[in-house]
């Protein structure tokens, strides 16, 4: 690994995104506008209060998904990854190079949904702003790095596409956004223990309820933290120098 | 730069089976023979990125690809190897940093490869022969021992080849070892040697000259249509 590197990466894939200037409106505008879209649904105050943060949950965790699934396996079917295994680039170097590059897209990502859901929607928050976009950030990485994954079993864009129901959609099921895991059958219940997105939702529940940092909100951070950093080591694995 | 009994299968065909040879500092080889004969194949094994199923390449004293070799070989892909979504300088900006090359790298061999004009076009609005130089100039970038090069000048008019090549010699004449493949009989003849291949083996090897004389061809065309279909004497 070699940090000058990571960083000439973080550099280019941002130039990439400077250069594609739609999907840039997409990744921050979207969810700022589906932001919206949910207070307008749901026109109380209170209950937009309480579900509000969980989309903050969910949104960058998708959009990161599908954006790193489908970039990712454009490195590795236009030969560009095959260059850069002959030149002296670490895995992590490129792996480390997307997640400081996404980060700070979901980082204005979040901001932005942030800013308008505060003030011009009248979101009321009760635990800690900066406590959210740590775990609003740590699950759009999260979606990086499943992405990054997912590439690696994908032959072709539209199989990379068809990932992100396969994926991302059983999660949201699942993660207590639309019936609380404790309601669930026994079975869904035992799986969503083990799907980091529950944990995502679980932390922003946490945030619509308490004042403080508390002990679990600060479990579900590192859950999802080690799972990111799982996911980014077996994405590393399916990274091969050479290829048959 | 040495190859001991190399062996690929690539899906379920023996691609090369069993080639050996050594290549000298400093020469130029030209690598031939028809579509599909596995001469990518054998480039990707030199550079260290082919999955091999036997025998030894060795580059530069060391096991192809290894962590030392990295700085030392530039590889040209056949199909061109580029961000699309960026302009030619930021491209050969990006690998040149990842080479760890000197700043001012990109520039010069965007001009080598006659592509200073283009330089803050997008690749993808590139022409096929513009393309194919901005691939090439990654090859090019830092100080490269061994050139492997997978036909750098197919598309491409006869004045741009001709620079390419006196290019090559330059670089040769420095000491870099360059292999190239290439179906354009007129560029092969100015190679110090010939590796003629056919369905993964090594069907000739020597000089240009040699070739054509050991045929008893006119010309190189011809040496190289009589050896592939076995006419040869
Ligand atoms: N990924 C792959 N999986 C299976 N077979 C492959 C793969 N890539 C190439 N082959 C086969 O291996 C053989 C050699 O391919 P290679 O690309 O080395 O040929 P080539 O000599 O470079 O041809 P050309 O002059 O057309 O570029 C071909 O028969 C090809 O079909
Ligand atoms: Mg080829």
């Amino acid at each position: 690994m070699n940090p000058s590197i990571t960083l000439a990466t973080t550099r280019r894939i941002l130039a990439q995104l400077r250069h594609d200037h739609r999907t840039l409106g997409l990744l921050v505008g979207v969810p700022a506008l589906l932001m919206v879209l949910l207070r307008y649904v749901l026109d109380q105050p209170g209950l937009f209060d309480r579900v509000g943060p969980l989309l903050l949950g969910v949104f960058p965790f998708v959009i990161m998904f599908v954006v790193t699934s489908v970039a990712t396996l454009r490195e590795r079917t236009g030969g560009t990854l095959e260059r850069l295994m002959t030149m002296p680039l670490g895995k992590l170097d490129l792996l480390l190079g997307y997640a400081l590059a996404f980060g700070l897209v979901a980082l204005v990502q979040v901001g932005a949904v942030l800013a308008i859901s505060l003030t011009w929607l009248g979101l009321d928050l009760r635990g800690p702003v900066a406590a959210l976009v740590v775990v609003a950030v740590l699950d759009a990485l999260l979606g990086m790095a499943l992405g990054l994954l997912a590439s690696a079993f994908a032959r072709t864009e539209f199989q990379a596409v068809q990932f992100m129901p396969a994926f991302v959609l059983p999660q949201v099921l699942l993660c207590g956004l639309i019936v609380p895991r404790d309601q669930m059958a026994g079975w869904l219940e035992a799986i969503s223990h083990v799907l980091p997105l529950s944990y995502a939702i679980s932390a922003m529940q946490e945030l619509t309820r308490e004042p403080a940092v508390t002990a679990t909100l600060t479990r579900d951070i590192t859950i999802i933290a080690a799972c990111t950093l799982l996911s980014l080591l077996l994405g590393a694995a399916t990274l091969r120098r050479r290829t048959p | 730069m040495r190859v001991r009994d190399l062996r690929v299968v690539r899906g379920k065909r023996d691609v090369l089976h069993g080639l050996t040879f050594e290549i000298a500092r400093g020469e130029v080889v030209g690598l031939l023979g028809p579509s599909g004969c596995g001469k990518t194949t054998l480039m990707r094994a030199l550079v260290g990125v082919q999955v091999v199923a036997g025998g030894e390449v060795t580059v530069l004293g060391e096991p192809a690809g290894s962590a030392g070799l990295r700085r030392r070989v530039g590889y040209a892909t056949q199909a061109p190897a580029l961000y699309a979504d960026l302009s030619v300088a930021e491209n050969l900006r990006y690998f040149a940093s990842v080479l760890g090359a000197p700043r001012g790298d990109a520039a010069r061999v965007m001009d080598e490869v006659g592509l200073g004009r283009h330089r803050d076009q997008v690749a993808a609005t590139l022409s096929g022969g513009q393309l194919n130089r901005a691939n090439l100039a990654v090859a090019l970038l830092g100080e490269p021992q061994v050139l492997v090069l997978d036909e750098p000048t197919v598309g491409l008019d006869p004045v741009l080849r001709e620079e390419l090549w006196e290019l090559f010699r330059e670089l040769a004449g420095r000491g870099v070892t360059l292999i190239v493949s290439s179906h354009v009989m007129d560029e092969a003849g100015r190679t110090d040697r010939l590796l003629l291949m056919r369905e993964g083996e090594i069907l000739a090897d020597g000089t240009p000259g040699a070739l054509r004389a050991s045929t008893g061809a006119a010309d190189l065309e011809d040496a190289f249509l009589r050896l592939i279909t076995g006419e040869a004497a």
